[in-house]
């Protein structure tokens, strides 16, 4: 088995994992930052650009290093390779350049974004984001739209991962909505009006790394930490039937999938749990969850780091002004 | 005047047709690779130091030797007829004034790599050209040329012309073979390579028009002489479009080597810039690579005369050098802006991006935007330094190497010229931009 | 997708189609897309409604959407009617230097439009398009399958002209090319 070494610590992996698979198996700080790869979904990643790390050495046998920086979710290790995420400036600079190119067009409207409190961009962008938008022109725009009754697509806030594409490819019987237009004006539609109705495509709603796809059954009901996870399960024809389900009081605002600590759900769930099981007396609850994967999914957290980099930018502004 | 390989005969009545071009020694190459193992002819490929001329001048005969040979599974030649850089239109010209050089060179190419089934993938503007070949192509059937037991030898091929529909980025290797698919032109992420997996899972060699082409004349003349035409490891002839402010804009063939000075000046090449005027800076291989100002395309930083090879225009790294790349040169005058060329160029790559990976779609887009901003009067000094900062941050980063070529011009642009843009920042000579702006209906940035 | 009944296309048309599949092998029918959908273009005024794409994804047995994802990638296919005669200026650095935005400026004049709109005639629609390998002949405009090269505003008047006067519908695969 091929040894391969991620700032610093070693580790044998089977043959064929990606750099990235070997760096969760490590765990910590060295993990790169994902937003297009999801590991239940195949050829998925090598999109966003968020996990480059640099190669300082390819391999025992060939150990010169790779010329540019990779996408550690699609290179695979080789033996003796030696990997630099956190300990390369560098990369660190790049993953700073490739957050900014993935916020250029996106709106700044997570006060009234339904997905804040779990937007992996969010985290993304307070972890290893400029602190200034550097930015001067209009972003681009795009009408919301329903697809389905259940599904509302948010364009705008599309980073362009093509998860969602790839759930309808892999999982769902047909695949109605793709990407459409090219470049800059790609945008993920059905381009006729038509509903991506199945009994997987509630899965669309997990996988969405940002609030462009969302649930229309939970919308603007509350914000998600004011809401209370649950873990609970059913005996259900179609899938596992284990989900979370998402609590205000006495009511359930919805259900979804179980995340694990790098945001991928355990097992993809069947529509009829995600949108039609709204009543606890529907499920087994088997306790509360414990939500470790987002670091500013409390309320509390999330206003902390706000008001850190506003200090932040405050001092560097008056900073500024003492120079000059 | 420099050995003409490819351009051969023009002048000849009918040498667009099969007639026309077997009259004047067509085919005979074909005649000779039929004899030889396909191996031999891969070898005579790489003896002769072929570098792909689609612009990454990659070693031929090295590539072909990469293609797997699993049991039972078909390999494919695909020949990359896209030709969409800017500054680049030799592969048009070959295509259209002699179409049986690439059909020849096709057979014979497919014949080495064991391939029985082959693709010209030419893009979809080119739909005259389209027509030609496809002309040329029922002819070579006719002839016997194409199809079963070709000329006795047992080797059977098919080949077929493929249209694109308009997209540079279709010209990007794995993106052409997706394209083949007929699906949209997404780069694929490598590995796997075309040479494992390629054209519907099956390895496949990815060709540009004048590298198959040349495999003609080398057969025709042995490796080994080719390989004594050109200097060091640029070898043989080469294709240049070259355009801009010169007095014979067209296609040149070159014997890799001529001085730059006597391409520009000489009246067998570009006969001079324009209407007397002086020499501003030149793109020497396709919008893609480093300008350079006069001095530096003329003359390396070492003050060595600069050639026409690989290797001398790459001289001096990015920092004082460039790329022969597709051989498209592109000559500006003494009254050209730089920024304004430039803008041009980004909004080509703007508009060319597939828009898979980040730092291409929104990076692309961005600088086009504060380039928009600059040459509509409304600069500021840090807008130099962003775009500076923006290319960096695109530059190595992507999926494919469009998200460099992209970089590149607005590097070296800021690099060899910055005083221009701080220029236009500085509203000098804003009377005339306006109209550029109005170009394509541009909305203020 | 159920195909609307009023779209088909010519016996010829559909004849070239099968000899198209024809050049991919068994069940590789999907690459024969673009060259069809080319046809389609010619076929049906110009452009690419929802139902001649649902029309195509039906000859080749793929999901619609896989014809539209196609479909708006390609700039050569237009997602709405165009004039009769689609002038595609080259706008890029070569063309530029040898005057294309006097080229693009002086047609928008002649036809009181601008780059991205069709006169109200419906006979002229204007785009400005990137390199299209002429460069040594720069200015150049294409118009169906025809490159006009080394233009001048009097050349560029004559070919407007003969187009108003012949009044037929130009597109890249010309429609008399679409004989099997
Ligand atoms: C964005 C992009 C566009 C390209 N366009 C072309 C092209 O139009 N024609 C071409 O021959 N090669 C083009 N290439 C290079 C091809 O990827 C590939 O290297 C070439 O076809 C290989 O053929 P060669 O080895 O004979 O040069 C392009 C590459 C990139 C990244
Ligand atoms: S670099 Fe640009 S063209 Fe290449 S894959 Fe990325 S987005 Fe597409
Ligand atoms: S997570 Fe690897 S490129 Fe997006
Ligand atoms: S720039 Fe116009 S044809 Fe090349």
């Amino acid at each position: 088995m091929p040894k391969v070494t991620i700032d610093g610590h070693t580790i044998e992996v089977p043959e064929g994992t990606t750099i990235l698979e070997a760096a969760r198996k490590i765990g910590g700080d060295i993990v790169p930052p994902t937003m297009c790869y999801y590991s239940k979904l195949k050829t998925s990643g090598g999109y966003c650009r968020t996990c480059l790390v640099k190669v300082s050495k390819g391999s025992e046998k060939d150990p010169r290093p790779m010329p540019k920086p990779v996408a550690s979710c699609r290179q695979t290790v080789m033996d003796g390779m030696e990997v630099q995420n956190i300990t390369s400036p560098e990369i660190l600079d790049a993953r700073a350049g490739v957050v900014e190119f993935l916020l250029i067009n996106h709106p700044l409207d997570c006060p009234v974004c339904d997905q804040a409190g779990e937007c992996n961009l969010q985290d993304l962008s307070y972890e290893h984001g400029h602190e200034v938008s550097r930015l001067d022109f209009r972003k681009r725009t795009f009408p919301m739209i329903d697809i389905g009754d259940k599904i509302k697509l948010h364009m705008n806030r599309c980073i362009m991962c093509y998860r969602c594409v790839k759930v309808a490819e892999q999982l769902c019987p047909e695949r109605v909505h793709g990407v459409l237009n090219r470049g800059w004006d790609s945008e993920i539609s059905t381009y006729i009006e038509q509903a991506v109705d199945n009994e997987w495509s509630g899965n669309m709603i997990d996988v969405c790394p940002v609030g462009a796809l969302t649930d229309k059954t939970f919308r603007f009901k509350s914000r998600v930490w004011f809401t209370k996870p649950v873990d609970a399960h059913r005996n259900c024809p179609t899938c596992s039937g284990k989900v979370v389900l998402w609590y205000q009081g006495e009511e359930v605002l919805r259900v979804t999938g179980r995340k694990d600590q790098w945001g991928e759900v355990d097992e993809f769930i069947c529509n009829e749990c995600r949108f039609d099981k709204k009543k606890t007396s529907d499920w087994v609850i088997e306790g509360p969850r414990h939500i470790d994967r987002h670091s500013v999914i409390s309320q509390n957290h999330y206003e902390e780091l706000k008001k850190l980099k506003q200090d932040l930018s405050r001092q560097k502004k008056l900073g500024e002004k003492a120079h000059n | 005047m420099s050995r003409k390989l490819l351009l051969d005969n023009l002048d000849k009545p009918g040498i667009q047709s099969l007639t026309g071009y077997s009259d004047n020694g067509g085919y005979e190459a074909l005649r000779k690779a039929l004899q030889m193992k396909p191996e031999e002819i891969v070898s005579e490929v790489q003896k002769s130091g072929l570098r792909g001329r689609g612009g990454a001048g990659f070693p031929t005969g090295m590539k072909w030797s990469f293609i797997a040979k699993p049991e039972g599974v078909p390999r494919y030649l695909v020949c990359n007829a896209d030709e969409s850089e800017p500054g680049t239109f030799k592969d048009r010209y070959l295509m259209e004034h002699k179409p049986h050089i690439l059909i020849e060179g096709m057979i014979i190419s497919s014949f080495a790599l064991g391939a029985n089934t082959s693709y010209i993938y030419i893009r979809g503007e080119m739909m005259y050209v389209f027509h030609i070949l496809q002309k040329a192509i029922d002819e070579a059937y006719a002839a016997g040329y194409l199809g079963k037991n070709i000329l006795g030898s047992g080797f059977n091929l098919d080949l077929h012309v493929h249209c694109g529909a308009g997209a540079y980025i279709c010209g990007e290797e794995t993106a052409l073979i997706e394209s083949l698919e007929g699906k949209r032109g997404n780069p694929r992420i490598k590995p796997p390579f075309p040479a494992v997996k390629g054209l519907w899972g099956c390895p496949t060699v990815v060709n540009n028009v004048e590298t198959i082409a040349a495999v003609v004349p080398i057969i025709k003349i042995t490796g080994e002489e080719y390989a004594k035409i050109g200097i060091g490891k640029s070898t043989g002839t080469k294709l240049i479009s070259a355009s801009g402010h010169i007095n014979k804009p067209g296609v040149y063939e070159i014997e890799l080597g001529v001085p730059v000075e006597e391409f520009i000046y000489s009246d067998a090449y570009c006969g001079g810039i324009k209407n007397g005027k002086q020499l501003k800076a030149v793109v020497a291989g396709g919008s893609s690579v480093p300008v350079l100002p006069a001095h530096l395309i003329l003359k390396t930083a070492a003050g060595e005369p600069r050639l026409m090879t690989y290797e001398s225009l790459a001289d001096g790294g990015f920092a004082t050098g460039t790329m022969l790349g597709s051989g498209g040169f592109i000559v500006m005058d003494e009254d050209t802006s730089v920024v304004k060329n430039l803008w041009t160029f980004a909004h080509f790559y703007h508009h060319e991006s597939c828009g898979q990976c980040s730092p291409c779609r929104e990076g692309t887009g961005w600088m086009y935007r504060i380039l928009n901003k600059i040459l509509n009067g409304k600069g500021e000094m840090k807008d130099i330094d962003l775009l500076w900062n923006i290319q960096g941050n695109i530059e190595g980063k992507t999926i494919c190497p469009l998200g460099d070529a992209a970089a590149w011009p607005v590097a070296s642009s800021i690099r060899h010229f910055r005083s221009e843009f701080e220029a236009y920042i500085n509203n000098h000579g804003m009377k005339d931009v306006k109209h550029y702006y109005r170009l394509n209906n541009l909305q203020e940035a | 997708m159920s195909a609307n009944k009023n779209i088909q296309f010519s016996d010829d048309a559909l004849a070239l189609v099968q000899k198209i599949i024809n050049r991919y092998p068994e069940g590789k029918q999907k690459s024969a897309l673009l060259p069809i959908l080319h046809i389609a273009q010619a076929e049906f005024d110009g452009w690419l409604s929802p139902e001649v794409m649902d029309y195509v994804a039906s000859l080749l047995k793929i999901q619609s959407i896989e014809v539209y994802e196609v479909a708006t990638f390609y700039s050569m296919f237009n997602m709405k009617p165009v004039g009769k005669c689609l002038i595609e200026v080259c706008r890029t650095g070569p063309c530029w230097l040898m005057g294309a935005e006097d080229v693009v400026r002086y047609i928008e004049k002649k036809l009181g439009i601008k780059a991205g709109e069709t006169t109200a005639d419906g006979m002229f629609t204007l785009k400005t398009v990137e390199c299209l390998a002429s460069c040594g002949t720069a200015p150049m405009m294409q118009i169906g399958e025809t490159y006009h090269e080394n233009l001048t505003l009097e050349k560029v008047d004559a070919i407007l002209n003969d187009h108003k006067n012949q009044g037929n519908r130009r597109t890249h695969w010309e429609k008399d090319k679409v004989k099997p």
